[in-house]
């Protein structure tokens, strides 16, 4: 469409008052850049593109914590070992994916453009229940992709400007948006990692405590699931983390993540099941 | 029966009408500082912006008619966001944007019985100052690129003459901005005293992660601006002192003199 754009005029959506939403407005011009366009038919397309797995999300006093393995399977082949799955999405919110990989990178993308357009366009920012509510229609969107196979659903981070807490959304594939409190976990080994985050949390943890208990919970999940993938000290491989505060949201350096998820290995070592929690 | 217009006076009369309608409002000014690139208007209100983000490292300052510079400033987010979604970040450049804006501007002049009443700057921050970009483009689609600084408005000349005898390219902020702010004063011919409530600042900053832009107001503005006034009156050590408060520069000296300098 506007590609050729030399010498010409951009199409007339691009001047008129219209909407603030980035996706609607690329879905009146240039329709094929949305992903989930051409939808596929057929079955057996689980095999197209590999699955991310697990993701954990916890508040602490003053922000959240997001941290996600980084492993991609397709089947019973790891497929990725160093995959990105969480995603800066504004100064005060992130995003992280699990299920097929290739639909929910772009998803994350699009949801990126999303919140920084509303923001340009309308001079101010969107509610974190506003982002919650966007990304829910969102994933709803993808809901025929969905069932051809390419399940994708997001787990939310931000942290609430109006109340000064971190808090966290989950979605199903449906768009169905659920808040969750203190924490939550999402992917294939989201079920170890939530039983080892139940036992480790606590109401006054520092940022680096829930670091640590984001790091014990993503080594639990990858002891029990094959498809979630530990640190990797011989490749440099860790977990990655995301912090958001009242300062707005840092990756936490990969060298800090290292040498965390060192302590947490070699805690390991001694005591293969790892910290455990005292009766009362 | 319509009267035969000679296509040189058609085009003379729709200039000479935009001219008069940008002529109306105030004028704004975006100039390179030691941080990266300033951008300051003289704006009575303070939701109606006369200088927004385009994208990362893009800024938009806009004089004229509000209507107007607005729907340019939607397409260029737009144009912006697209590209960037279907490329990448770094593949969307001022250079392309100022393009957009030139040609939209030239087909409005050329094609349509009322020429828009705009003069827009396009900023891009560069990763050292050699990089910056600033391009003029005024209501006929004409393209400028410029160098350290620029002024457009209605008598945008006396502004930026004003600006030319204190611009210095790496100047601490608060010097900047006390240079941009008493060009500013200096519109037509008159000399008046800016008020605060009206001033539109915002700065690209180089050093700052994912979006540069920034707007300034509330209490850095006050800061700043006391800071530029102090410097720019004061004695030499005090001004440097104030330089190396905002932002720890050993430029900052050289500039405040530069400043005093054109101030006597």
């Amino acid at each position: 469409m506007f590609e050729g754009f030399e010498g010409g005029r951009l199409p007339a959506a691009f001047m008129s008052a219209g909407t603030s939403s980035f996706t609607e407005f690329v879905r009146s011009v240039s329709p094929e850049l949305l992903p989930g366009h051409h939808l596929p038919s057929g079955e057996g397309t689980e095999h197209l593109t590999p699955d991310a797995t697990t993701i954990v999300a916890l508040t602490f006093p003053g922000g959240v914590v997001l941290a996600g393995d980084r492993r991609a399977t397709q089947g019973n082949v790891i497929a990725n070992r160093d995959m990105e799955k969480l995603f800066r999405t504004d100064e005060f919110s992130a995003v992280a994916i699990a299920g097929s990989a290739g639909i929910g990178i772009e998803l994350a993308r699009l949801y990126q453009v999303e919140l920084e357009h509303y923001e340009k366009m309308e001079g101010r920012v969107l509610s974190l229940e506003g982002k919650a509510n966007k990304l829910a229609q969102m994933v709803r969107g993808n809901l025929g992709m969905a069932m051809q196979g390419f399940v994708v659903v997001p787990l939310l981070v931000g942290y609430d400007e109006s109340t000064g807490t971190g808090r966290v959304f989950s979605y199903d594939a449906v768009g169905g948006r659920y808040e969750e409190h203190r924490h939550h976990s999402i992917g294939s080994g989201s079920v170890y990692a939530r039983g080892s985050i139940k036992k480790l949390y606590k109401d006054d943890l520092d940022e680096t405590g829930a670091i640590k208990v984001a790091l014990e919970a993503l080594y639990d999940a990858a002891d029990d699931d094959s498809a979630t993938g530990g640190p990797d000290l011989h490749r440099k491989i860790f977990p990655l983390v995301d912090v958001i505060t009242e300062d707005g949201h840092r990756r936490v350096p990969t060298e800090d993540v290292a040498a965390l998820a060192t302590e947490v290995v070699e805690g390991r070592a001694a005591h293969p099941d790892g910290p455990t929690a005292t009766l009362r | 029966m319509p009267f035969y217009v000679a296509p040189e006076q058609q085009m003379k009369d729709k200039a000479d009408y935009a001219r008069k309608g940008i002529a109306r409002g105030r004028s704004a000014v975006v100039l390179q500082y030691e941080g990266g690139i300033l951008m300051v208007a003289d704006n009575v209100s303070r939701t109606l912006h006369k200088i927004s983000e385009l994208y990362d490292r893009i800024g938009f300052a806009a004089v004229g008619r509000y209507p107007e510079f607005e729907n340019l400033r939607l397409m260029g987010v737009r144009f912006a966001d697209v590209r960037g979604y279907q490329y990448d970040r770094r593949d969307v450049s001022g250079r392309q944007l100022a393009n957009i804006y030139a040609q939209t501007l030239g087909t409005v002049f050329s094609e349509s019985l009322k020429p828009w009443e705009v003069e827009i700057v396009v900023a891009e921050v560069g990763d050292t100052a050699a990089e910056d970009e600033i391009y003029r483009i005024t209501f006929d689609g004409s393209i400028v690129d410029e160098r350290g600084f620029v002024a457009v408005g209605g008598s945008s000349e006396n502004v930026a003459t004003a600006l030319k005898e204190r611009f210095v390219a790496d100047a601490p902020l608060s010097a900047a901005l006390r240079a941009a702010t008493r060009a500013l004063s200096r519109e037509n011919g008159e000399e008046r005293e800016l008020e605060e409530a009206n001033l539109e600042v915002a700065v690209l900053e180089r050093d700052r992660q994912h979006r540069k832009f920034r707007r300034i107001h509330g209490r850095r503005l006050t800061a700043l601006l006391e800071e530029g006034r102090t410097g720019g009156n004061g004695s030499a050590g005090a001004s440097s002192g104030g330089a190396a408060g905002s932002s720890g520069g050993g430029s900052g000296s050289d500039a405040d003199s530069g400043a005093d300098q054109a101030d006597e």
